[in-house]
């Protein structure tokens, strides 16, 4: 059996988003800069994918700009959004992506801001009190806190740390690549000045992404070269992506609820499973509580085992279980998890994130659990 | 725009030709059906984030390590020499603002030229607002840069010569090998922007004595959103810091999830063009000449660009009193009954732009025969028969405009 829990990390694409692909890679192949007809029809796809997606997110299309993937969307956003609003100072916390910490931190190291970290908690849950003390000693400070956490699923508040960066005329970036398609993100009402996505991590394709900026708070461009995206970013537009992150965008909405209460039940079950099973288990971060982290994210702590301990993820590997320690990002490195590092981890326990799709099943859950079993020689 | 005339239908069409005849292959081709059915897997069952270790993610891994090597091959350089980017654009930003900001202590002044696609001019333009000094070289009347003045353009304190291999809109090829060499001489690093030549002509960085080179898949049959970075990293190794941050992927140098299938059909699409060069080149060459020489029997007409040093699937003609995007308008009439002709004026990346080329402006034309021109690029699927149509299509197409404009 093979089983593929590792959808934090990526998504396999929806066969509809696909097929509505297809047509880009074989007849629609014309650069849609192209001022013939045969560009222009791309173009108007390119258009067609914009509007869905504003229309999906309640936004403008002229705040909408895809880009290569989350990455680049979480790079332009920071390094942009400081540059063009002449910001100094910003603030992040120590468990982001590093999409925003490294990048954050290459910032500082240019001398361009000076960078705060606001504290987190051994669940993962900020400060919000130091948060508002940073923002009073440094208004007007570019504030990028992640929408939910990629490891260990915490869900932070968009809503109250946005207004309260609105309060010190900050510019507030979120990280949304773990939430977008997976919840609701309704940006005349969400206090954020800009967001992202990944296309892969909701059953569109991988190389596709998008930025939203909020009208009123244009940046400049990160990369240069031709007028595409209304001179936001240069070079010939990915029109497949294009076309597959607004269908996979689609279809998360299409059925939002749905997805949610079967994944949401997955992981309940897995948890319920675990606790009676799994004598010790715990859960890092929030991870455990259904209102406050992803439904999609279950990160999973072990007790101290001899025959488990660095070889559980290989183990269960070859039980034909993909599952990861933390971020694929960053899963060659030997340092470790810089998320549960933050957290005070047990280093004696083992760690390991399950993460959730529309396409697992119970039965997936319920052998994973076996496994797990077996390996932590509990009687079967 | 739209003219919205009757044509007397062109006679003579041979009845094989297709209904849209793309001669816009510089701006992007179609992609090749072994690409997609490369990349396939990848877009369906085999999704793994090849950064992933267990043994899926590693499958994935293996494929852009495949791939990695395909292009390697084809440009003579090892793998650890490539960087996968979302494209040749990102390429150029990476290596330009890399090499300013890893080399200004050796100095703050550029050279390029001024016929360069707008990814590097915008890219220069850029670190112009952020003190650096960059110096535009002048071409001469055929698109070829005059050694001479690249040598005296170079100072003490240039960190980056960048000179495109291929012109876009001309096909012209400058001699990079000389050109890098004049460079060297200086111990200036050497960039090429070889997106109009990798995968069309024989590119290999070391005979050419490139240090950085850029290039994409969406130009040689590949995919639309991948593209590559070349780096030395042999001997006179270049260091540069990394543009997009975050999971240190590639190196360190490019973050961010790797597009696997991207990825795959770049390797694939750059093994195909390594084998089948030859065969190609010589056929659309053979195309080039006879389109270009039957559309010289038109009065008036001329060819921009060095006809000897020029890509063999590119020809850029001007055609005197003929308004170029009147022309593309018409060709591209879906509502015509004859074929659409797809081509174009100039660069894609500035179609937009009311402007006239800026790369017939720096060979010398003036703004009203800089508007009289279009770029025909051909691609391997030209034949004989459709060119035929062309060349009847055009005859008429023209001269009904010519009489319009009198």
């Amino acid at each position: 059996m093979r089983v593929y829990l590792d959808n934090a990390a990526t998504t396999a694409m929806d066969d509809r988003v696909v097929e509505a692909m297809i047509p880009y890679m074989k007849e629609h192949y014309g650069n849609p800069s192209s001022v013939h007809s045969h560009g222009r029809q791309v173009r108007s796809a390119i258009e067609k994918s914009r509007k869905k997606v504003a229309e999906l997110l309640n936004a403008s299309p002229a705040e909408i700009f895809f880009t290569s993937g989350g990455t680049e969307a979480d790079n332009t956003a920071i390094v942009c959004g400081i540059e063009t609003h002449g910001i100094t100072h910003a603030i992040t916390s120590p468990i982001e992506h590093h999409a925003v910490l490294h990048t954050l931190e290459e910032c500082a190291k240019k001398g361009k801001v000076k960078l705060s970290l606001v504290e987190v908690n051994d669940k993962g849950e900020i400060n919000l009190n130091h948060l508002q003390e940073l923002l009073k000693s440094n208004p007007n400070s570019l504030v990028s806190l992640m929408h939910a956490n990629n490891e260990i699923g915490n869900i932070n508040d968009l809503n109250a740390i946005g207004n309260m960066v609105k309060e010190y005329q900050g510019f507030f970036h979120s990280d949304t690549v773990q939430t977008m398609g997976h919840y609701v993100h309704d940006l005349k009402n969400l206090p954020v000045d800009s967001i992202v996505a990944g296309g892969h991590k909701f059953h569109g394709p991988k190389g596709s992404g998008f930025l939203y900026v909020k009208k009123d708070r244009k940046i400049h461009p990160f990369i240069y070269g031709g007028a595409q995206e209304r001179n936001m970013r240069g070079g010939t537009e990915n029109v497949i992506g294009i076309v597959g992150i607004s269908k996979a965008l689609e279809l998360a909405y299409e059925d939002m609820s749905g997805h949610q209460s079967h994944i949401e039940g997955l992981k309940k079950h897995f948890i319920e499973l675990l606790k009676s099973d799994i004598p010790g288990v715990e859960f890092n971060g929030l991870s455990e509580d259904l209102d406050k982290s992803l439904y999609t994210v279950l990160n999973v702590s072990l007790p101290p085992s001899e025959e488990n301990r660095g070889m559980l993820l290989f183990n269960l590997d070859l039980h034909g279980i993909s599952a990861s320690g933390g971020s694929a990002c960053s899963s060659g490195a030997t340092v470790g998890s810089h998320v549960l590092r933050a957290l005070n981890h047990d280093y004696e326990r083992e760690s390991v994130r399950f993460s959730f799709s529309r396409f697992n099943t119970k039965e997936e859950i319920e052998y994973t659990v076996e496994k797990l079993k077996e390996l932590y020689g509990v009687a079967v | 725009m739209e003219i919205k005339t009757n044509y007397s239908t062109v006679t003579g069409i041979d009845p094989i030709v297709p209904e849209i005849i793309y001669l816009d292959n510089n701006a992007t081709t179609p992609l090749d059906p072994r690409v997609l059915k490369a990349k396939m897997p990848f877009l369906t069952e085999n999704y793994a984030n090849a950064a992933s270790t267990h043994k899926f993610g590693v499958s994935a891994h293996e494929a852009v390590k495949q791939a990695r090597q395909q292009v390697a091959d084809l440009i003579g350089a090892d793998t650890h020499e490539i960087i996968f980017t979302s494209g040749a654009t990102e390429a150029i930003n990476l290596a330009i603002k890399g090499v300013a900001e890893a080399y200004s202590n050796r100095g703050k002044h550029i050279v390029t030229v001024s016929t360069e696609h707008s990814a590097v001019l915008d890219t220069c333009k850029y670190l112009e607002t952020k003190g650096y000094e960059v110096t535009y070289l002048p071409v001469q009347s055929d698109g070829l840069l005059n050694l001479e003045v690249v040598k005296s353009a170079i100072r003490t304190d240039t960190i980056l010569v960048s000179v495109m291999h291929v012109n876009n809109e001309t096909g012209v090829i400058q001699d990079i090998k000389a050109i890098s060499q004049l460079a060297h001489e200086k111990g200036v690093i050497f960039m090429s922007d070889a997106t109009q030549s990798v995968g069309k002509i024989p590119v290999n960085v070391d005979d050419l004595g490139i240090d950085l080179m850029t290039f994409s898949g969406h130009k040689i049959y590949g995919p639309k959103g991948v593209g590559a970075l070349y780096i030395r990293q042999r001997q006179n190794r270049i260091k540069i810091p990394a543009l997009l941050h975050g999971g240190g992927h590639e190196r360190g140098l490019r973050s961010g999830t790797l597009n696997v299938p991207g990825i795959v059909g770049l390797g694939k699409a750059c093994e195909l063009a390594g084998k089948e060069m030859d065969d190609s080149a010589e056929r659309i060459r053979e195309m080039r000449d006879f389109l270009e020489n039957e559309l010289l029997k038109i009065e008036g007409t001329w060819i921009n660009g060095n006809r000897e040093n020029r890509l063999y699937n590119v020809t850029n003609i001007g055609f005197e009193g003929v308004d170029s995007e009147a022309l593309i308008m018409g060709l591209s009439n879906p509502e015509s009954d004859e074929p659409m002709i797809v081509v174009s004026n100039g660069s894609a990346c500035t179609a937009a732009s009311i402007d006239p080329s800026h790369v017939l402006i720096a060979m010398g034309l003036d703004e009203v025969r800089a508007f009289n021109c279009i770029r025909f690029s051909l691609g391997k699927s030209i034949s004989k028969e459709i060119l035929g149509s062309v060349k009847l299509i055009l005859f008429c197409r023209i001269e009904h405009l010519k009489s319009m404009a009198s």
